[in-house]
């Protein structure tokens, strides 16, 4: 152990205090594990307090006929099958338990008439299934597990990034990184480290990710050599605020849709009429975000370049109790009422689909010790997500993630040693931007990087226009070699730019080469040379790892679903 | 383009000062907007939390013209082209520029015994609305800590020792409130909580970005569950009998 650095040692290290890190956590303490969890935030700041609309989870209190069979179906649907259908299963199968865990931790949820759990109608979802909170099911999680994680004896270090995983061999050996606050050096001994850093919306400009979604997790599990998967698959959110500038891209839950709202282009016609006349606003996601790209290059879009979600019609009373937030949002920061007049809306960069690879079920990545759940995982929705199945997915994998880490870091019969050179070389790259022969500011590196994928690889994308994004992003990646940073390491926001730009542009090459690849339309990935959907390519994943010689990408075949789950799926077509 | 100027605290531990900024004014723009501006374009070593941008999060708290606000809800057109000056919350520990220690407020919630139901009571419950209504209130609270950073008691030397702050009695109050909760927090409340030196000035609730009535529907009522447990076991007792803890239909 060196002494530039200062040194922790836990058995299970937890990157990321979202909903998925926290639960992780609280699973992996009450195993018997010594937990260390880190948060590049304060804690209880996570991307999941964003999280609105709620959690899906089939408990049929509304709709009675709602089971578990159905949310699968749902869920599979959505993702336009090349989910797994294994990672699928569990989720819809434990999904309730976990809700009914929460309101034992103290969780409060909106309730019926007869003192059940309330379920809110979303986007295909066949029965109302979301569990919330009015419009702040996020917060409401993130403080349950909050609060119980730091009374299970779970040790928070709160605003450390991690930048390099150490590894022992082909095992994971633990972490390193700065503190933020001084950017004094740590190193984070660990048997086993479970990744729940979230996505990376951070790549796009126009998005409802806040500053920490730059993919860390992602883009480290990637170096370590781990495999990721469905790197093309980026979520438009189909409703985020277009006006004022400042906050263009910020979320307008679903839930506006599910207690109601109703779309309408410039003319005022309800354009979902003709795109989706079954499911109208409460299509999945994909297809009302291209309904409204649609109407906009059509020439019907709103004066900033969206469509009108109208929810006035419930009256103030309704709007007032069951989206107090979203009231607030438009009456403070874009001067409108929506209890009198309709948003203006746009589709925002909401959620990555894809993300590290795991076995179904116990998180594990392809790297021996390392884990990942949340967002950062690939696998449970495929294509395209379902509104509310995210947080869902942080408590289901969560909870196993922190238990199979437990279970890997009893079953080892040493513990893995730290590399203080690997160490060491992590610690020169995060220094070099004070090098004073630099001259990148990393903030320019960013908005030209989110510019490129904002161009090339938007809702609508073709093989040249993707082809000619990598080049640009492969020469962003020479120039980010030469990035300044000014001043000292004492809580510098330029300089912790430096490292997440680097980051993201390792995610962004791997979205463009996986979306080159991926010549069919699926879910959210519309290719406009390749518009339909090709029966092959339902029946593979694509596959990002890095080679001796630099990013590769393969296929892996779509685990086959046994008989009687895919008559499930033709049972409730 | 019109141009706003605003004074932003700079400085660490060891001092510092406030420096002038100039910043184009956009439509709608908020305070937060023109510190990003800043840091992308003037200085990126200036330093601020934040990371909602809408106001959900509460980690952008600053004293704008002297009043604890969040930035990324402060719109800056509400300053008519005066100056407006941004400093850090002055009731924590400065790290540097707009940020500070809040680790304290932390730790005293490690310090709150948290919700405990009856070991058999294992659900799924039944509450009704009218049982869980009220409580929302409480958990809307974001830990800004807008409130902590304007209360008198805090802010007083060594004041942090003395009273945990209004966040921490919504907080209790959010737990003794619910009907399923078994633990009592009188004791904490009344001797290490410091309830007793809320003097009910209300300024928390002023800055509370969420309106929680933090006097109203927390204190008070925590200050009147203390006295009960002290001073009228029977009052308690019939309080705790008399339906406030148990809902109905359970
Ligand atoms: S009412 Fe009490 S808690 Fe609120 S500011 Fe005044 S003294 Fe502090
Ligand atoms: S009670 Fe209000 S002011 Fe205090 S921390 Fe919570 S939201 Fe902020
Ligand atoms: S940034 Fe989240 S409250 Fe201001």
């Amino acid at each position: 152990m060196a002494d530039w650095y200062e040194a922790r040692r836990y058995d299970v290290l937890v990157v990321g205090a979202g909903g998925a890190g926290l639960r992780a956590a609280i699973a992996a303490a009450e195993a018997g594990v010594k937990v260390g969890l880190v948060c590049k935030s304060l804690l209880g700041k996570a991307h999941t307090v964003m999280a609105e609309g709620g959690i899906a989870a089939a408990l049929g209190n509304v709709d009675a006929k709602d089971s578990w069979e159905v949310h699968f179906a749902d869920t599979m649907r959505g993702g336009q099958r090349i989910n797994d259908y294994r990672m699928v299963e569990i989720f819809a199968k434990e999904a309730p338990e976990r809700v009914y865990e929460l309101e034992r931790w103290g969780g409060l949820f909106d309730r019926t008439p007869d003192g059940k759990i309330l379920q809110r109608p979303f986007g295909a979802h066949t029965y109302r299934r979301l569990c919330h909170v009015g419009d702040r099911t996020g917060l409401e999680l993130i403080r349950t597990l909050q609060d119980r994680a730091v009374h299970s004896g779970v040790e928070v270090l709160m605003e450390v990034t991690l930048s390099r995983l150490l590894k022992d061999g082909d095992r994971v050996a633990g972490a390193f990184g700065y503190r933020r606050e001084d950017g004094r050096f740590i190193v984070i001994g660990a048997k086993a480290v479970i990744l729940a850093t979230g996505g990376w919306g951070k790549v796009y400009k126009v998005t409802s990710n806040s500053w920490e979604c730059t993919g860390d997790g992602c883009a480290m599990a990637y170096e370590a050599g781990a495999e990721l998967m469905d790197m093309e698959m980026v979520q438009f959110h189909p409703t985020g605020m277009v006006w004022p500038p400042g906050v263009r891209g910020i979320l307008v839950t679903e839930a506006v849709r599910g207690e109601g709202g109703i779309l309408r282009n410039a003319k005022g016609e309800r354009f979902m009429q003709a795109y989706d006349p079954k499911k109208l606003e409460l299509s999945s996601r994909d297809v009302v975000s291209r309904s409204i790209y649609k109407e906009v290059e059509a020439g019907r879009g709103s004066p900033h370049g969206g469509a009108f979600l109208d929810i006035s019609h419930r009256g103030a009373e309704y709007i007032k109790k069951k989206l107090p937030s979203m009231y607030e949002q438009f009456l403070k920061l874009a001067d409108v009422d929506i209890t009198k007049g309709p948003m203006e809306v746009a589709p925002t960069i909401h959620y990555v689909m894809g993300g590290v690879r795991v076995a179904p079920g116990e998180g594990a990545s392809t790297v021996p010790g390392l884990f990942a759940a949340g967002e950062v995982a690939a696998g449970l929705h495929g294509a395209n997500r379902l509104g509310g199945n995210s947080l869902s997915d942080l408590v289901v994998f969560g909870k196993r993630a922190g238990e199979h880490a437990a279970r890997y870091v009893k079953g080892l019969d040493r513990a893995p040693r730290i590399d203080d050179g690997q160490a060491d070389e992590e610690r020169r790259l995060l220094l070099r931007p004070f090098d004073s022969g630099n001259t990148e500011n990393p903030y320019e590196l960013h908005a030209d990087l989110q510019e490129v994928m904002g161009t090339h690889a938007g809702i609508a994308r073709t093989g040249d226009g993707l082809r000619a994004g990598l080049d640009k992003i492969l020469s962003l990646q020479e120039r980010a070699e030469r990035m300044r940073a000014a001043g000292s390491p004492l809580y510098n926001p330029g300089w912790h730019a430096c490292r997440d730009v680097r980051f993201m542009l390792t995610l962004c090459e791997a979205i463009l080469r996986s979306a080159i690849e991926r010549t069919e339309s699926r879910g959210a990935h519309w290719r406009l040379d390749f518009p339909d959907q090709d029966a092959g390519w339902g029946r593979k994943n694509l596959v990002v790892r890095r080679g001796d010689a630099g990013m590769t990408v393969s296929t892996r075949p779509v685990p086959e679903m046994p008989s009687g789950l895919a008559r499930l799926l033709e049972a409730t077509a | 383009m019109t141009e706003a100027t605003l004074h932003v605290f700079r400085g660490d531990k060891t001092g510092g000062e406030l420096r002038p900024y100039q910043v184009p004014l956009t439509e709608g723009m908020v305070v937060l907007d023109a510190i990003h501006y800043i840091q992308q374009h003037e200085d990126a070593t200036l330093a601020c939390r934040w990371n909602c941008k809408a106001a959900k999060c509460g980690s952008c708290g600053a004293e704008v013209n002297g009043k604890p606000r969040l930035m990324c809800k402060t719109r800056l057109d509400q300053f008519k082209g005066h100056p407006v000056t941004v400093r850090p919350l002055a009731a924590f520990p400065l790290i540097k520029d707009l940020v500070t220690d809040v680790s304290w407020n932390y730790r005293v919630n490690q310090e709150i015994p948290p919700f405990t139901p009856a070991r058999d009571d294992t659900g799924p419950w039944r509450m009704y609305p009218e049982d869980v209504d009220r409580m929302f209130e409480f958990r809307r609270c974001i830990e800004c800590f807008l409130c902590q950073d304007v209360c008198h008691v805090l802010r007083e030397h060594d004041g942090t020792s003395r009273y945990y702050g209004p966040r921490f009695m919504v907080r209790i109050a959010g737990l003794e409130m619910h009907p399923k909760d078994t633990v009592s927090r009188a004791h904490l409340l009344r001797g290490r909580g410091g309830i007793g030196f809320c003097n009910i000035t209300k300024c928390c609730e002023e800055v509370c970005p969420e309106e929680i009535h933090i006097t109203d529907n927390a204190i008070i009522p925590l200050k009147e569950r203390v006295a009960d447990e002290y001073f009228d076991p029977w009052r308690a007792l019939l309080r705790a009998f008399g339906g406030r803890r148990e809902p109905r239909g359970t």
